[in-house]
């Protein structure tokens, strides 16, 4: 596949500027969650279509979440899924307006989510297990062109 | 999951689920078969283009028509289209809105080469998004908006002096207009809105190469591609119409992706009967600015005059009484011309001094 029709870029294609963005320093920051080691694995978030609006204005964030979780009835562990970070980021890193991220246990129509640059639909969506240094990126496609 | 190998190349991992085809395809062929769709728009049956066309393209600085700058000159160059293309850009004066994204087309201006034209409602009509949404309210505020620009686009193509203009509409676009047009019964535009070249007698020629290409491949392509552009929402739509049919409308792709391209098809499928033909208004021009008309007054010059006599939502509704003469002490729109002597009026921005930054492989 010829790449000779490219043209160059500075841009990473998620559609914000950087005034939009906010200063580093003023990321409110997500309670302390265990350190990262063999409980916890890192995972990295990005915003695009204008969604980082919702999260304080940040549009990338590193956080740490438990490697296992408890499963649905409890009575053993399981590997953790999108479905909990779903949940996770709501609690905790979305700063206004949940019905523009959410929609019961997953996205709101609208939202593309990929999973290290591949469609989640690919992966099993919610279902997909969380590796450490997986990059999720949530890209709104709900806004003028 | 394992990684699963592209249905079409068959070597590569996949990346993209195409909700058109359901597709499970890897970056390249994806742009690969986005690109060719759009193509086989363009030149199926006569053809959009013809050969040595100039060609405006309305660009907002939004997802859509970067994307479309960017495939257009691609496809241009690809396929030899002949095309001499321009970026049309529109600043309708809403602040923290437009002003942020006419600078993602002045990028846009130096990374494809194409030269830009820049027209304001301000200098075209006197008045600003901003100061019509406060005398009108934030209500079908939309309605002005929309009036006003695309009366602005065709005015800008005159004086660039192109023959066509392109916009960035997608699929979901036109399925929402689809909805939108049947849940407020109207026929008119319904007969109109699927069409991919939009003409009439006195308007330039308006064509719309993405009508079948859907909003989320867009989104993949400028992701992939890492294009610039620019992302938030008008600051005013929140409260408009559209909006209920866009909710409607992902909800139904959601559970059945090829919804989108069937609504298209139902828009295009509908026939009017003869008698409901026959008592549909017939085109004229407007009597006071000479833009095409199916009253004595355009939309424009009504809704202008409903302003200036600083009435509020009641400018919407049009009344037959009007004089082709404005009231005294009202800004008028200048008589249209639709084909203007290219030289004496403002030339388009040129490419000399934006080419700096350009690096084409």
């Amino acid at each position: 596949m010829s790449t000779s029709d490219d043209i160059i870029t500075t841009s990473n294609g998620l559609g914000y500027t950087s005034s939009s963005a906010a200063h580093p320093e003023s990321l409110v920051k997500p309670p302390q969650a265990p350190s990262a080691g063999e409980d916890t694995i890192e995972i990295k978030i990005e915003f695009g279509g204008g969604l980082h609006l919702l999260f304080s204005s940040q549009p990338s964030h590193k956080i740490h979440i438990p490697r296992n979780i408890p499963n649905d009835d409890n009575t053993a562990t399981q590997p953790v899924n999108m479905r909990y970070l779903v949940k996770w980021m709501k609690s905790n890193l979305l700063s206004e307006r949940e019905e523009m991220f959410g929609d019961g246990d997953g996205v709101r129509p609208g939202i593309l989510v990929l999973i290290n640059d591949a469609d989640w639909e690919l992966e099993g969506e919610l279902e997909y297990e969380l590796r450490d240094r997986d990059e999720i990126v949530f890209i709104s496609t709900l806004h003028g062109g | 999951m394992p990684p699963t190998p592209c249905s079409l190349c068959h070597t590569a991992r996949a990346l993209v689920k195409r909700p058109k085809t359901g597709q499970q395809v890897c970056k390249d062929c994806f742009f690969e078969v986005f690109e060719t769709e759009v193509h086989n728009t363009i030149v199926e049956g006569k053809g959009i283009f013809e050969r040595g066309e100039k060609v405006a393209i309305g660009a907002s600085g939004g997802k859509d028509s970067t994307v479309l700058a960017h495939v257009l000159s691609v496809l241009n160059k690809r396929y030899h289209y002949g095309l001499d293309l321009f970026l049309l850009s529109i600043d309708e004066g809403i602040t923290g809105y437009r002003d942020d994204s006419l600078e993602t087309v002045k990028q846009n201006q130096i990374e494809y080469g194409l030269p830009l034209k820049i027209l304001s409602y301000n200098e075209l009509y006197g008045w600003t998004m901003d100061k019509i949404v406060e005398q009108v309210g934030r209500r079908n505020n939309c309605t002005f908006c929309g009036v006003f620009r695309r009366q602005a686009l065709d005015r800008g193509a005159a004086q660039l002096g192109v023959d066509h203009i392109v916009t960035g509409h997608n699929a979901d676009d036109i399925a929402e207009t689809v909805l939108m047009n049947i849940m407020r019964g109207d026929i008119a535009r319904l007969g109109r809105c699927t069409a991919v070249t939009t003409q009439s007698e006195d308007t330039i020629k308006r064509s719309k190469p993405f009508k079948y290409a859907y909003e989320k491949e867009i989104v993949m392509y400028a992701y992939f591609k890492k294009l610039t552009y620019f992302s938030t929402e008008c600051i005013y739509s929140p409260d408009a119409y559209r909006g209920h049919a866009r909710v409607f409308l992902k909800d139904l792709e959601a559970i059945r992706p090829s919804a989108i391209v069937d609504i298209i098809h139902s828009g295009e499928s509908f026939q009017l009967e003869q008698s409901v033909q026959k008592g549909m208004k017939a085109m004229q021009t407007c009597l006071r600015c000479g833009y095409i008309s199916s009253n004595d007054l355009c939309k424009a010059c009504a809704l202008l005059e409903g302003l200036e006599a600083g009435l509020d939502r009641s400018a919407l509704r049009q009344t037959q009484a009007n004089s082709s003469n404005a009231p005294t002490g009202h800004r008028t729109i200048p008589m249209f011309e639709r084909y203007s002597n290219v030289g004496a009026s403002q030339p388009a921005e040129g490419i000399e001094k934006a080419v700096q930054a350009i690096e084409i492989k």
